[in-house]
């Protein structure tokens, strides 16, 4: 790539350096946070990552309008804040949105359909920049679609700023159930289900051989309590983004520090108790299924 | 010779070598002290038993930081500074010719990698950039990379730990 760079035999913004940051991620939990005190309890109670915005997802859905990318110096104000990496989100599309936050060197760019999309039709082109981008999916087919164009991880989009983790649950299983048919597939087979998925062949040989999905793959969208984010990674999750469900609840340090430790132990019941004891108020939670077909964030993007 | 994870202090005091591989250094110690994991650490390469960490375990594994957090174990005598290459995107790949690994320099991916700034008199470097920044040392049983081995399935770093780990260890 032509923003790739090559110096005292130094190569810098690879495929290999954006995917193994998301790796370095795996088993941890990424925090929404729209202050530098908010970045800081993040930081404290154990996040791997933030995710710098304005608003979180429950407040984009309450006030409505346009949601765009993020004020650059609120987002460095939270990259000087703390010393763990920050993620910022851009518009589906919007590529002039990432290359400004490429210039201000955040660490991961997050193509949200959190935010209004800014193309209907084309997502960004993800190589052509040094910065990686994490990308959100429902199915094996938009998943390999983002990681085509460049995703150095992916999630799944979930129903943002719900407190439901229900369409996560649905995202997740159906990722994980479609990688399990591949794996039973015979390679001739293999070209008929990447048309049907809408997948390049090449990336869907690539999930059958390792079994997985070629990059790191988190849970998102409606993660509130420790017990949905230990349910997400029983389910296949690497890790877990929690948007609204941490700064919007009752008593956000403790709970931040509770889906921590239901992330790290979620195999250990025991722990996941422990950690989830007297929590205070979660946030308030609007059912997905609720949800007017409009006011659904999942079908933004494809 | 099989691989676990370690989690908690019982899985611990089972395995004759620990890795402590990357990931973020704060997140790692918060949850090292939630759960009591600090000395027994610390107790671990006491015991003879062989101890290597990559990135942020070479943070963890650390005598000084120049940044106030997170607490290092304080095991091997280095100063360390987190993040020493810039943000994310000045995280790299390079080739290294490394100490006590025969053939083909490795390759090597740095992710906000930590820099190795200065280390006492017992600590031996084994790999360095072109400018002279140590990138692998060993401490007698400690071990510990800027780099990550785990992200390149090149298993010669990895043959090498297990060749630090004491006689009668692998069958």
């Amino acid at each position: 790539m032509s923003t790739n760079g090559i110096d005292n035999g130094k190569e810098t913004g690879t495929f290999s350096v954006k995917a193994g940051l998301a790796q370095m991620l795996k088993g941890g939990v990424i925090m929404d946070v729209v202050t530098d005190e908010q970045a800081k309890i993040a930081e404290d109670a154990g996040a791997c990552s933030v995710m710098a915005l304005e608003r979180v997802p429950a407040d984009i859905r309450a006030d409505g309008g346009v949601a765009r990318m993020s004020d650059p110096a609120m987002i460095e104000a939270i990259m000087k804040a703390v010393t763990i990496p920050v993620m910022a989100k851009v518009r589906i599309g919007h590529f002039v949105e990432a290359k400004i936050l490429e210039a201000i060197g955040i660490d991961y760019i997050d193509e949200s359909e959190v935010l209004t999309p800014a193309d209907e039709e084309h997502h960004v082109w993800k190589h052509d920049f040094k910065v990686p981008f994490v990308c959100g999916c429902r199915d094996l087919g938009e998943a390999l679609r983002r990681v085509g164009e460049g995703a150095a991880m992916i999630r799944t989009k979930g129903e943002a700023g719900t407190g439901d983790v229900v369409e996560a649950v649905r995202h997740m299983r159906t990722v994980m159930k479609q990688i399990r048919r591949v794996q039973l597939m015979g390679d001739d087979e293999l070209t008929a289900y990447a048309k049907e998925i809408g997948a390049s062949l090449d990336l869907l040989r690539e999930t059958k051989r390792l079994g997985r999905l070629p990059v790191v793959n988190f849970a998102a969208g409606g993660v509130a309590t420790p017990a949905d984010a230990a349910l997400m990674m029983h389910l296949g999750a690497d890790g877990v983004f929690v948007g609204s469900g941490i700064f919007k609840s009752g008593d956000p340090s403790e709970r931040g520090k509770a889906i921590v430790k239901a992330v790290t132990h979620y195999d250990d019941p025991e722990a996941i108790a422990e950690a989830s004891k007297g929590l205070g108020e979660p946030m308030v939670g609007i059912s997905a299924r609720s949800l007017a077909p409009g006011q659904e964030l999942a079908t933004r993007g494809w | 010779m099989s691989a676990v994870e370690v989690r908690r202090t019982d899985e611990l005091d089972a395995v004759d070598g620990l890795i402590i591989p990357g990931g973020e250094s704060t997140s790692m110690a918060k949850l090292m002290d939630a759960y009591g994991m600090r000395a027994p650490l610390q107790a671990f390469p006491r015991s003879g038993r062989p101890l290597w960490g990559t990135c942020a375990g070479l943070i963890l594994m650390a005598s000084r930081l120049e940044e106030d957090r997170p607490e290092p174990l304080g095991l091997m005598d280095a100063t360390v500074r987190r993040n020493g290459f810039g943000r994310q995107i000045d995280s790299f790949e390079t080739e290294l010719a490394i100490t006590g690994i025969p053939g083909d320099p490795v390759h090597a991916v740095f992710i906000r990698a930590p820099v190795i700034v200065e280390t006492g008199p017992g600590v031996e470097t084994l790999a360095a950039l072109a400018d002279g920044t140590p990138v692998v040392v060993r401490q007698e049983n400690l071990l510990a990379s800027a780099f990550h081995p785990e992200l390149t399935g090149d298993a010669r770093m990895h043959r090498y730990f297990l060749e630090m780990l004491p006689v009668g260890a692998v069958p």
